[in-house]
């Protein structure tokens, strides 16, 4: 069975010399009885919507089916070929994540990673890395698997739900997915991988789920681009060299009680946060009659 | 602690937005369908009309989350990753297929609760209950009124009998005869002597040949009704 705990998976790959994305792989195959080409080969399908859903909102304006939304994708790429302050990397892994948001809402396909709110982070953030560092396909698809594991983790000890955790249990986890992959990716050991992801975790802990509507568009589109960014930045602090003072284990149970804590109109009812400001309000009168 | 493959955190590859009101409607929809066709792959019998009553979070929800569409696409048997589900409105314009949408209050229930009153086009009518229980997973919780529960991810069973020993027997010495293992049996009935329902989810399919021999047992009086439901799977 997958291992229960962070500590002990960095334990085992250093014991065996293995990345993480092979313990994953080891144990998925044991688990369901598939082989390793198999494996690989359902998660180049995954990689393949990835790519498709990361692409589609930049060549075309996209409207959401309530009409709340859309468009920003197109909008953020168009810039990217002009002069931005954060640079091309950084503008493209946010575009990237906003055209996955942006289809997902036009009910177009994706990937749920690790549900359909958060879809855009792990493409916007390994897709863009990955291009920046050169990475074949067979790299990108091995990532996934590490970004799997972490995402195994926090499903095993919180969870990955807005309605139980907020929006730090969706777009925080999905962060902090990205984050270990890409460490991964960049030939980082798997301490580092846990550490990337446990500053994902922090830098996003206490986030509500607070959707306009009840509808998984406003804020998340948004929050799935800097949760991809979220993602870049922790995977540079870790391959730096800089380590999570709060242990990768403790931050998910730290992420799981903050989580608890939050009162049910901030857990993706659609009652607190901006959904409950007078504009957000207006636009569910708007939508829903 | 619960067992997730990797695929349960990536995947599944789904039509958004929502996996439970988007992906998990469709797939719904699909099983409710397979449910009142008992099965037929022929298009003798199709479904001509159907009544969406949509209780809780998918009363208040359906339009936003694409539900309503997700509904039509999965009675017209479209998949939760088909990129039809979108324009099911138009597609079942074409197929004939007539539908509406009714909230109502099924009380106790989940909260994200169907039913579906299916008209066939031989004048049969069926009614189905069912809950997407989240991530695109669902739960059939009643067919015709009798309390059952079956989740569509594994070749199933649907057997009904008037409760009398020794059918449930007969029927897993049927199953082991052919090779097919049963991963959940569960038996339902409303009271001792009634007529009972059996709920078979196998790991292997069910093949036309196992079916006759149901269909046998059924001429014999041993069963009074036999319906096989391919598994619907949760993505691409």
């Amino acid at each position: 069975m997958f291992i229960n705990k962070g500590a002990e998976l960095s334990r085992i790959c250093k014991e065996r010399s293995i990345s993480i994305a092979e313990y994953t792989l080891e144990i998925e195959q044991e688990e369901n009885g598939h082989s390793r080409e198999e494996l690989l080969l359902k998660m180049q399908k995954n990689l393949q919507v990835m790519r498709e859903s990361a692409q589609e909102a930049l060549l075309r304006p996209m409207q959401s089916v309530s009409g709340m939304t859309g468009g920003d994708a197109y909008k953020l790429h168009e810039y990217s070929k002009r002069q931005t302050l954060c640079g091309e990397l950084v503008v493209l892994a946010m575009a990237r994540a906003l055209s996955c948001s942006e289809v997902n809402v036009a009910m177009g396909k994706i990937v749920a990673a690790p549900t359909a709110g958060p879809c855009g982070v792990i493409p916007g953030a390994i897709l863009t890395a990955a291009e920046k560092l050169q990475k074949s396909d067979e790299e990108i698809i091995l990532s996934l698997f590490t970004a799997s594991a972490i995402g195994i983790l926090i499903a095993k000890n919180a969870t990955l739900s807005g309605a139980e955790g907020g929006c730090q249990a969706e777009c925080g986890s999905a962060a902090a997915m990205a984050a270990a992959a890409i460490v991964e990716m960049m030939g980082g050991s798997p301490e580092m991988a846990l550490h990337a992801a446990a500053i994902a975790l922090k830098n996003i802990l206490g986030l509500v789920c607070d959707p306009i509507a009840g509808l998984v568009e406003s804020p998340c589109a948004k929050r799935n681009a800097s949760g991809a960014i979220n993602a870049l930045i922790s995977a540079d602090l870790a391959m730096a060299g800089i380590t999570s003072i709060i242990p990768f284990d403790e931050m998910v149970d730290a992420m799981f009680s903050v989580g608890r804590a939050l009162p049910c109109e901030l857990r993706e009812t659609g009652l607190g946060g901006i959904a409950a400001t007078p504009t957000g309000q207006t636009l569910k009168k708007k939508i829903f009659g | 602690m619960i067992k997730y493959s990797v695929f349960d955190i990536l995947g599944p590859i789904m039509i958004g937005p929502s996996s439970s009101h988007t992906a998990g409607a469709a797939r719904l929809a699909k099983v409710a369908k397979l449910i009142a066709l008992e099965g037929r792959a022929s298009n003798e019998i199709v479904v001509s009309e159907v009544t969406f009553y949509l209780h809780g979070s998918f009363a208040t929800t359906y339009q936003g989350h694409g539900s309503d569409r997700a509904l039509v696409a999965g009675m017209l048997g479209f998949d939760p990753w088909d990129e039809r589900l979108k324009r099911s409105f138009e597609l079942a314009l074409t197929e004939k297929l007539q539908y509406s949408f009714v909230a109502i209050d099924l009380g106790d229930v989940h909260p994200n609760t169907i039913k579906f009153v299916i008209k066939r086009s031989d004048g049969v009518s069926v009614v189905v209950v069912g809950s997407s229980i989240g991530g695109g997973k669902i739960l059939i919780t009643s067919v015709d009124g009798e309390e059952l529960e079956f989740s569509g991810d594994f070749p199933t069973l649907i057997l009904k009998h008037h409760d009398r020993p020794g059918i449930v027997s007969k029927v897993s010495a049927l199953l082991y005869d052919e090779n097919i293992n049963i991963a959940y049996m569960k038996v339902f009935r409303q009271s001792r002597g009634e007529d009972a329902t059996m709920v078979f989810e196998t790991d292997s399919m069910i093949s036309d040949e196992v079916l006759e021999k149901l269909q046998e047992l059924k001429r014999q009086g041993f069963l009074t009704s036999v319906k096989r439901i391919s598994p619907i799977a949760l993505g691409a």
